[in-house]
C-alpha cells in the first residue's frame, strides 16, 4: 500500500506549480503576489504532511516550521503590497511589463 | 487515501487554478480565498487542527483583504487592454511545468521508501504553546522581530510623501 | 466531563440537563454506529432553530425598545402588542421580486449573503450554552471562533464590490477596515482571558470561572485586568458587529445603506438575519469570556438551570446594544480610526502585560492594587495625551447664511 503521503506531496508540487505559472506569465503585480502565496501554502502543505506522516510526529518539527512560516508569510504580504501601492502611486500603474525603466 | 483527501485537493486545484487563470483581478483573489479554504480543510484533515483555524485567520481574514484592498487602491478591477498575461508567458508555462515535473518524479521515485503512516499524534494547544516557548523560543523572538519591522515598513512605503501633490 | 462545583442548593439534574438528556433519548433509537452522526445533526438542528427564533423576538423587541427611547409607539399593529410584526416582514422580504443589478457580477452578488450567514452559524458550534451544552468541543475552540468571524469580512467585500454601485463600495471598505482595526483590540483582549485561563477551549475557560467566594462568582470581570479587558471587548465587538455608534458602514445619511443597498427581497433579509447572528455569537463568547459562561451570578442562584443564565446573559448584553443605539451618536470615520489605533490597541497591549503581572504576582491584595494602579493611571495619562490641545469647550455652531 502506497503511503498517503504520495498524494499530499503530489498535491503540494502541482500548487507550486501552478503558483509559479501566475507568478511567470501574470501581468499584474498583485497577481504575481498571488502566486507567490500559493507557492508558499504548497510549501506549508508539505511540512504539515511530513509531521503528520513522520517517524516522530510528537516532536512537532514540521507544525512548528508551518506555523512559522505562516507568520512570516502574513509579513511578507503586508510587505509585498506596500511595495505594489507605493510603485502603483510612482508609476500609475501596477503592470510589470510597463516597469521595464532602472530610472523613475 | 481517502476520499475526503480527493475532493478537497479538487477544490484547492480548482482555487489555484482559477486565481492564476480568471481575468478579473478581484475574481483572482476570491478564487485564492477558495485556495486557501481547501488547503485550511486539508491541514485539518491532517489532524493538524491549530494551524488549520491559523491559515483560516491568518490567510482568508488578512492576507486575502490585504490582496482585495491592494486590487482596489491601484484600479485593478479595469482590465488592462493588452491582456492578462505577460509577454514572456510561454516561458513561465514551460518552466513552471518543468519544475512540476521534476517534483513529480521526484516524488514518486521516493515513493518506496516513504514512512509508512504512523498512529494519529494527539497534539494539544498547549503542546504547542509548550513548544513554541521551549525549544522553539529564539524564532519566536525572531518572527517577532520581523512582524514589527514588517508593520513599520509596510507604514512607511505605503505613506504618503510629503510635499507631493497627491 | 466539566465537574462543576456543586453547591447545596444544586439544581436537579433533569432540568439543567434537560436538553442534553432528549437529545440522547431520540439519539438512543438508532443503531450505535449512526449515534455520534445523529447527535450532532440534532444539535445543529437546535442552532438552526433557536438563534433565528431569538433573532425574530430581538426585531421587535429593538423596534418597540428604540420607539420608547424616542417617544413614540414602536410597531403595534400586527398581532397582540406587534409580536408578530417578525412574521409580517419575514412574508414581506420572502415574496418581494429579487433585484440584480443589470451591471452587477451576479455569482459573487449571489454568494455574499450565503458566505456570510454561513460563516457566521459556524461560530455558534463552539459555544457552551450551558453545562455539557456545546456542539463542538474544541482544543482551539476560541481560534476557531475568531477565525469563522475573520471569514465573514470577506463576505462584507463581496457584496459591496459585486453591487457596482459606489454607495455599497464605499460601504463594505468602510466596513472592512472597521473590522480589521477593531478585530486586533478583541484578540488581544481575549489572549489575556486565554492567559489566565491557560487554554483556548470554551468550556475549559467557563470552569475556570465557575468557582465561588461566599456567594460572589469568580468571574473574570471582577478583577481589574478583566474589566478592562472586557470593557475593550464591549466597544471592539460593538465595531465588529457594525453597530451603532459604529454604523459607518450603513450610515444613512451618507451612503444609503452600505454594501447591502443593492440587496432586496430574501438576500436583504439574510445580511440582516447575518448581522443579528453575528451579535448573538459575540455576545456569546463575551460572556463566555468574561461574565463566567453559564455559570449562575450569585451561589445560591444555583437552583436556575446553567443554559437559562447563558441565554439572559446573551440577551443582556443584547439589550445593552440596542441601548446604546437608541443613545449615542455615530462617529467619524477618522475618529474611528484614531480611536482604534492610537487609543485602544496600546491600552490593550498594557493590560496584557498587566494580566502577566497579575499572573506572577500570585494570590493576595498586592496585585489587585498594583493592577488597578497601573490601569487607572494609563487610562487617564492617555486620556489627557489624547485630548490635548483639542480645546474640547462649549459646542459652537455655525449657520447657514
Amino acid at each position: 500500500m502506497a503511503s498517503p503521503l504520495i498524494g499530499y506531496l503530489v498535491l503540494a508540487a502541482l500548487l507550486f506549480a501552478i503558483g509559479l505559472a501566475g507568478a511567470l506569465t501574470r501581468r499584474n503585480a498583485i497577481l504575481v503576489l498571488i502566486g507567490i502565496e500559493l507557492m508558499l501554502n504548497a510549501a506549508n502543505l508539505n511540512l504539515v504532511a511530513f509531521w503528520r506522516f513522520g517517524p516522530h510526529p510528537e516532536a512537532l518539527t514540521g507544525m512548528m516550521f508551518a506555523i512559522f512560516s505562516i507568520a512570516v508569510a502574513a509579513a511578507e504580504a503586508a510587505v509585498g503590497l506596500g511595495l505594489v501601492i507605493s510603485i502603483y502611486r510612482h508609476a500609475q500603474t501596477a503592470d510589470l511589463d510597463q516597469m521595464n525603466r532602472m530610472k523613475g | 487515501m481517502s476520499p475526503i483527501f480527493y475532493v478537497l485537493a479538487v477544490l484547492t486545484v480548482a482555487g489555484g487554478l482559477a486565481a492564476v487563470l480568471l481575468k478579473n483581478t478581484v475574481h483572482c483573489a476570491l478564487a485564492l480565498t477558495v485556495a486557501f479554504a481547501g488547503l485550511a480543510l486539508l491541514f485539518l484533515n491532517l489532524d493538524a487542527q491549530f494551524v488549520g483555524f491559523a491559515q483560516i485567520l491568518i490567510y482568508i481574514g488578512a492576507v486575502a483583504i490585504l490582496v482585495v484592498f491592494a486590487i482596489l487602491l491601484t484600479r485593478g478591477t479595469e482590465t488592462p487592454q493588452a491582456g492578462v498575461f505577460s509577454r514572456s508567458w510561454f516561458v513561465g508555462l514551460v518552466i513552471a511545468a518543468g519544475v512540476f515535473s521534476v517534483l513529480g518524479w521526484a516524488v514518486l521515485q521516493s515513493a518506496r521508501v516513504l514512512p509508512q503512516p504512523s498512529a494519529i499524534p494527539s497534539v494539544t494547544v498547549h503542546d504547542i504553546g509548550v513548544a513554541l516557548l521551549g525549544r522553539y523560543v529564539l524564532p519566536l523572538e525572531i518572527v517577532a522581530l520581523l512582524l514589527t519591522s514588517a508593520t513599520i515598513g509596510a507604514v512607511i512605503v505605503a505613506m504618503h510623501e510629503k510635499g507631493r501633490p497627491q | 466531563m466539566l465537574a462543576a462545583p456543586v453547591s447545596t442548593h444544586s439544581v436537579p439534574v433533569i432540568v439543567d440537563q434537560a436538553f442534553v438528556l432528549f437529545k440522547d433519548w431520540l439519539v438512543s433509537f438508532l443503531p450505535p454506529s449512526w449515534r455520534p452522526a445523529a447527535g450532532v445533526v440534532l444539535c445543529v438542528i437546535a442552532i438552526v432553530c433557536v438563534f433565528p427564533g431569538l433573532f425574530a423576538l430581538t426585531t421587535v423587541f429593538e423596534r418597540k425598545g428604540l420607539g420608547r427611547m424616542q417617544n413614540r409607539y414602536g410597531p403595534n399593529r400586527v398581532g397582540p402588542y406587534g409580536f408578530f410584526q417578525p412574521v409580517a416582514d419575514g412574508i414581506k422580504s420572502l415574496t418581494k421580486e429579487d433585484v440584480v443589478p443589470l451591471n452587477a457580477d451576479v455569482v459573487v452578488h449571489f454568494l455574499a449573503p450565503l458566505t456570510l450567514v454561513v460563516t457566521v452559524f459556524m461560530g455558534f458550534a463552539v459555544l457552551p450554552m450551558g453545562r455539557n451544552m456545546v456542539l463542538a468541543n474544541l482544543d482551539a475552540g476560541l481560534l476557531f471562533f475568531f477565525s469563522m468571524s475573520a471569514a465573514t469580512e470577506l463576505s462584507v467585500f463581496m457584496a459591496g464590490w459585486s453591487s457596482r454601485n459606489k454607495y455599497s463600495l464605499l460601504g463594505a471598505m468602510r466596513a472592512v477596515a472597521q473590522m480589521i482595526s477593531y478585530e486586533v483590540p478583541l484578540l488581544l483582549t481575549t489572549v489575556a482571558v486565554v492567559m489566565i485561563a491557560g487554554s483556548l477551549s470554551l468550556p475549559k475557560i467557563v470552569a475556570a470561572q465557575s468557582g465561588y467566594t461566599g456567594v460572589f462568582p469568580h468571574w473574570y470581570i471582577f478583577t481589574p485586568w478583566g474589566l478592562a479587558s472586557f470593557l475593550v471587548f464591549a466597544i471592539a465587538a460593538t465595531a465588529e458587529t457594525n453597530r451603532s455608534p459604529f454604523d459607518l458602514p450603513e450610515g444613512e445619511s451618507e451612503i444609503v445603506a452600505g454594501y447591502h443597498t443593492e440587496y432586496s427581497g430574501f438576500k436583504f433579509a439574510l445580511f440582516f438575519l447575518g448581522e443579528y447572528l453575528a451579535m448573538f455569537s459575540i455576545s456569546g463568547i463575551g460572556v463566555t469570556l468574561f461574565l463566567g459562561g453559564w455559570s449562575a451570578p450569585l451561589s445560591f442562584l444555583n437552583v436556575v438551570p446553567s443554559w437559562f443564565w447563558f441565554f439572559s446573559k446573551v440577551m443582556v448584553s443584547i439589550f445593552v446594544f440596542i441601548w446604546m443605539r437608541g443613545t449615542l451618536p455615530r462617529l467619524r470615520q477618522d475618529q474611528l480610526m484614531n480611536f482604534a489605533w492610537k487609543f485602544v490597541l496600546p491600552f490593550t497591549l498594557l493590560n496584557l502585560g498587566v494580566t502577566a503581572l497579575w499572573r506572577f504576582m500570585g494570590e493576595g491584595w498586592a496585585r489587585w492594587v498594583v493592577s488597578s494602579v497601573i490601569l487607572v493611571g494609563v487610562y487617564v495619562f492617555m486620556g489627557r495625551v489624547g485630548m490635548f490641545k483639542k480645546h474640547f469647550g462649549p459646542r459652537s455652531y455655525r449657520y447657514a447664511e
